[in-house]
């Protein structure tokens, strides 16, 4: 049904916003994945996100790279300029856009196969760079553009649908953002929007290097026994850490949870990440113990979901570089160019 | 014995060196020191891919006339590597000299008998004067300077300023290089003569800088507005980043807050760097990365994404001997085609082509403004004899009523307006669509950039008359190109002739000299430099109006010429190839012997030019 113009017109009761806007004033064209395509359920989660925390569609940047996960932003958020850009390339370009102007919020989009392959390291070094951004990788180990090849996040012993068993060992993108210095860490599963949807709102707002990892199972070639990221796997195999309510505006909420079992983080721009604790003893702030943790569980086969490590106080890579407050491309010819005097100057310093 | 040449203010110095020993100080010391007397110098570093050990050469031209190219020849040779003694003292011109450590005796073999021979016992000198390790491989070299102050009749306090200044955050270090100074001249007064060499005071600098091309593209980067530059280093093109950087914290604080304005980040690869070019071109920023021949290659695939889907960003291609690694700290202009057609598909981009220092400033600049204008990619191709070397030019010029052109950008007022935004919609007829940034507008404006095939209002489409109209909006604006970019610069020869020659870039000092000779021989020959591609009409005009016309390029597969003919259906026949690819910079006497015996005129120097 992909050729179907998405109608425009909706319910005039539909709940609005804060700024007015319906949850149908962040949606896209009409995706033209496969019917129960996990990366769906992640758009429909990046819509609900973005409407509940009153973002203006148009101050968001979304970027992506090439595969199927790439293609998603076109579903989502009309209203936003996007740039599709290419294979395995988001993270520099997304990193260029954002030194270009500091006061958009930048989603980048990406793919297993996108990230953890022929992207890696721009991957690793965005991480490391600590650029502004919300970066999810839809995740279902596997290329599904070119029909079911194992991609790098393959869990080693998985079987592809043709059942060839994969030998080599599986990338956790998440331990690696972890390493590599990401300031917000989060997993979830495409199937648990209650999950998902919170961790999204909580890494649009992070200031940082915000990433999601997304189990997000391929319908088409990655559904199968024998699979780790089948929806049966990871729901069986899933354990969460914390369940997340993210808060604007710094609501006195805390009465809700009972004592000991919330941890509340500030972030920079005023919202408050709520963590109601599942597992006893995770510390989410904890980036060594978090690491510690995340590896323990894999060894006895259990998919670690929720926030798993958010620092507060982090720092981006403007503050890094010590940038001007007013975005790059909005500088006056009288901000950049120093004109004939000082050029005069340099050129009797070079006699 | 033959006689010992005899110049004034016009000779070629040529210091062989081993790289890390201190020497490139001196070197600069004793070209600033000529340049103060107000005689006109070229200087030309050749040096190894290494930090420590290698050879170095740094080849001085001084020349009354002005002439800024190599000429060919060494009149002087200072030989201070044991390793490349044969050969230096093979290329020394008959009738020259030979300045060397004579601290320990050599056999007569290793010298000439048509050379004069001139030994100063640099280390013994400098080993009598100090003890600490540290001072004696530093000071030899200021020794050495002080014995070739009085050889060749250098104004002894000019050198001297130039130790104070260099030394002025160090003025402890003054004294002791003076002192190494007058050893070295004192040595050179009390047993040897002045060489036949001679530098006398002149007029011939005039307000004329000396700087290198790549510090000149920097600083045109800085006025022409650039804000992101994201790179990776690699030679010859490291400095130009650094250039920017210390630029950039002298003229781009905010005189309040101090915080910068503009962000410079050393990117993990050329792909990552052009990826934020190109990220932060479509979000509205002036972009540009550095880069050479291999750096280019890296990024084809962002090239064709940022003609494709219409990205204005910069790239200044610093080229090296190639293919491959090549030859990673020699010269070439060898990316041309590379860079013309670069990336998969059908794809052709804007070439700026500087002939030194003073046009890598200009075009360094405008070179944004071309980018913003035709929304593309815009190379700048430098070179490593232009970029790394410092050159002789006239000062930088900047008019304070110039605007920074942004091109066809649409703004959040024309969107409420009611203007109907097609991202690839042809409008005017130059092939230019509007674009708009992210963020224009809450409701209008927005679009899905992609390098996938799409129609005028940026929806993907795969028909093929909507795929072809666009490619050929894309032939439409190159047209366009063809009208912006800087004219070809036409040189007529005294008398009607029916030969042309075409040269570019780093070529053009030694070519003015050539032109010059040729010219006193009689032999004339109309010239155009090129300064661009696409290429203006003037360029195929020129051809048209000549029977024979000589190409003159450094690499091997005579790019430019590959271009001409592509690119304006010309007779193969008519261009005629004269190449130089073996590193070093083009020399004039290379090219007016080739042009000369093209024209048919008989010249013994001919052969094996280039080979030297």
């Amino acid at each position: 049904m992909t050729y179907i113009v998405k109608p425009q017109f909706h319910h005039p009761s539909l709940p609005t916003n804060k700024l007015g806007f319906t949850r149908r004033d962040y949606e896209g064209r009409v995706s033209t994945l496969c019917a129960g395509c996990g990366h769906d359920s992640i758009s429909a989660a990046i819509v609900q996100a973005c409407f509940e925390i009153d973002l203006e569609p148009h101050r968001l940047a979304k970027l992506s790279g090439i595969g199927c996960s790439s293609k998603t932003p076109d579903y989502f958020l009309s209203a936003s300029h996007g740039f599709n850009t290419v294979h395995g390339r988001m993270p520099s370009v997304l990193t260029g856009a954002n030194l270009a102007n500091r006061e958009l919020i930048y989603l980048g989009v990406s793919g297993d196969g996108d990230s953890a392959s022929i992207g890696l390291g721009q991957f690793a070094h965005a991480m490391r760079r600590g650029v502004n951004m919300a970066y999810i990788v839809e995740n279902n180990g596997v290329y599904g553009l070119t029909k079911g090849q194992f991609s790098a996040t393959a869990d080693k012993g998985s079987k592809s649908k043709k059942g060839a068993v994969n030998s080599d060992s599986g990338i956790d993108l998440v331990a690696m953002a972890l390493q590599l210095g990401a300031t917000f860490v989060g997993r979830s599963f495409s199937g648990d929007k209650d999950q998902l949807v919170p961790l999204i709102k909580a890494a649009l707002t992070h200031k940082g290097a915000a990433f999601i990892d997304v189990l997000s199972p391929c319908v088409a070639f990655n559904n199968h026994k024998g699979s780790t990221k089948s929806f049966d796997w990871v729901r069986e195999h899933n354990e969460a850490v914390n369940r997340l309510d993210v808060i604007l505006g710094r609501a006195p909420v805390t009465a809700a949870y009972p004592p000991g079992s919330l941890v509340e983080v500030a972030q920079h721009d005023g919202s408050v990440l709520m963590l109601r604790k599942v597992a006893r003893d995770y510390d989410a702030t904890d980036r060594v113990k978090a690491m510690a943790y995340l590896h323990e569980r894999e060894a006895v086969g259990e998919i670690v979901t929720g926030l798993l490590y958010v620092e507060a106080e982090s720092e981006d890579l403007h503050d890094a570089l010590a940038t001007v407050a007013k975005p790059l491309n909005a500088l006056s010819d009288a901000e950049l160019v120093p004109g004939a005097a000082a050029l005069d100057r340099i050129n009797a310093a070079l006699r | 014995m033959t006689r010992p040449t005899a110049a004034v203010n016009d000779f070629v110095v040529k210091f062989a060196n081993v790289n890390g020993s201190g020497s490139a100080s001196a070197n600069g010391l004793f070209v600033k020191a000529i340049l103060r007397m107000g005689v006109a110098v070229a200087a030309r570093n050749i040096f190894p891919s290494n930090i420590q050990g290698l050879p170095t050469w740094y080849e001085i031209r001084v020349s009354g006339h002005g002439w800024l190219g190599r000429r060919g020849g060494v009149d002087l040779m200072v030989a201070l590597n044991p390793q490349t003694w044969d050969r230096d003292v093979a290329e020394i011109d008959t009738g020259g000299y030979l300045f060397y450590d004579s601290t320990k005796p050599m056999p007569a073999s290793k010298f000439r008998e048509d050379i004069t021979v001139v030994g100063v016992p640099l280390t013994a000198l400098c080993n009598a004067a100090y003890v600490e390790p540290s001072k004696r491989k530093v000071m030899k070299n200021i020794i050495c300077l002080g014995a070739l102050t009085f050889l060749l009749g250098i104004e002894q306090d000019v050198v001297e300023a130039l130790l104070a200044e260099e030394y002025a955050s160090k003025p402890a270090m003054i004294p002791a290089n003076i002192e190494a100074l007058h050893i070295g001249f004192d040595h050179a007064k009390q047993n040897l003569k002045p060489l036949g060499l001679q530098l006398k005071r002149a007029d011939a600098v005039g307000d004329r800088i000396f700087v290198d091309g790549n510090t000149a593209a920097a600083l045109g980067a800085v006025y022409g507005g650039a804000t992101v530059c994201a790179w990776y280093p690699i030679t010859p093109s490291t400095s130009l980043a650094e250039a920017f950087t210390e630029y950039c914290r002298k003229l781009r604080h905010d005189p309040e807050t101090g915080q910068a304005r503009y962000a410079i980040v050393q990117a993990e690869d050329e792909i990552a760097s052009i990826g934020m070019v190109v990220g932060a071109g479509w979000n509205g920023a002036r972009a540009f990365t550095c880069t050479s021949g291999p750096g280019v290659s890296l990024m084809q695939e962002f090239i064709g994404l940022s003609y494709f889907a219409e990205i204005p960003a910069v790239i200044f291609d610093v080229q090296r001997g190639g293919p491959s690694t090549g030859m990673p700290t020699r010269t070439q202009q060898s990316d041309i085609l590379s860079a013309a057609y670069a990336s998969h598909g059908d794809t052709k981009h804007v070439l700026l082509l500087p002939e030194g220092p003073g046009e890598c400033f200009e075009m360094g600049a405008s070179a944004f403004d071309l980018a913003d204008r035709l929304q593309t990619m815009v190379f700048v191709m430098l070179d490593l004899d232009m970029g790394m070397n410092e050159w002789l030019v006239e000062p930088f010029r900047w008019d304070d009523s110039r605007c920074l052109d942004h091109g066809k950008v649409m703004t959040a007022e024309m969107l409420e307006a009611g203007a109907d935004f097609g991202r690839y919609k042809d409008v005017d007829g130059d092939g230019i669509p509007y674009r708009t940034l992210p963020a224009t507008h809450p409701s209008k404006g927005a679009y899905f950039t992609r390098g996938t095939s799409r129609d005028p209002y940026a929806r993907y489409s795969e028909e093929g008359a909507v795929y072809v109209d666009n490619m050929e909006r894309l032939l439409r604006k190159f047209d366009t190109a063809r009208t912006l970019v800087p004219a070809p610069i036409l040189r007529k020869a005294r008398e009607r002739t029916s030969y042309g020659v075409i040269y570019y870039g780093s070529t053009s000092p030694a070519m003015d000299e050539a032109l010059a000779g040729l010219e006193a021989r009689g032999l004339n020959v109309d010239a155009l430099r090129v300064r661009a591609f696409p290429f203006p009409g003037e360029v195929f005009e020129f051809i048209a109006h000549h029977e024979l016309v000589f190409v003159v390029e450094q690499n091997r597969d005579a790019q430019l010429r590959t271009l001409l003919i592509n690119e304006g259906g010309v007779d193969p026949a008519r261009l005629v190839k004269v190449l130089n690819y073996d590193g070093s910079p083009i020399t004039a006497r290379f090219i007016q012997a080739e042009l000369a015996r093209g024209m048919g005129a008989v010249d013994a120097n001919a052969a094996g030019e280039m080979a030297q």
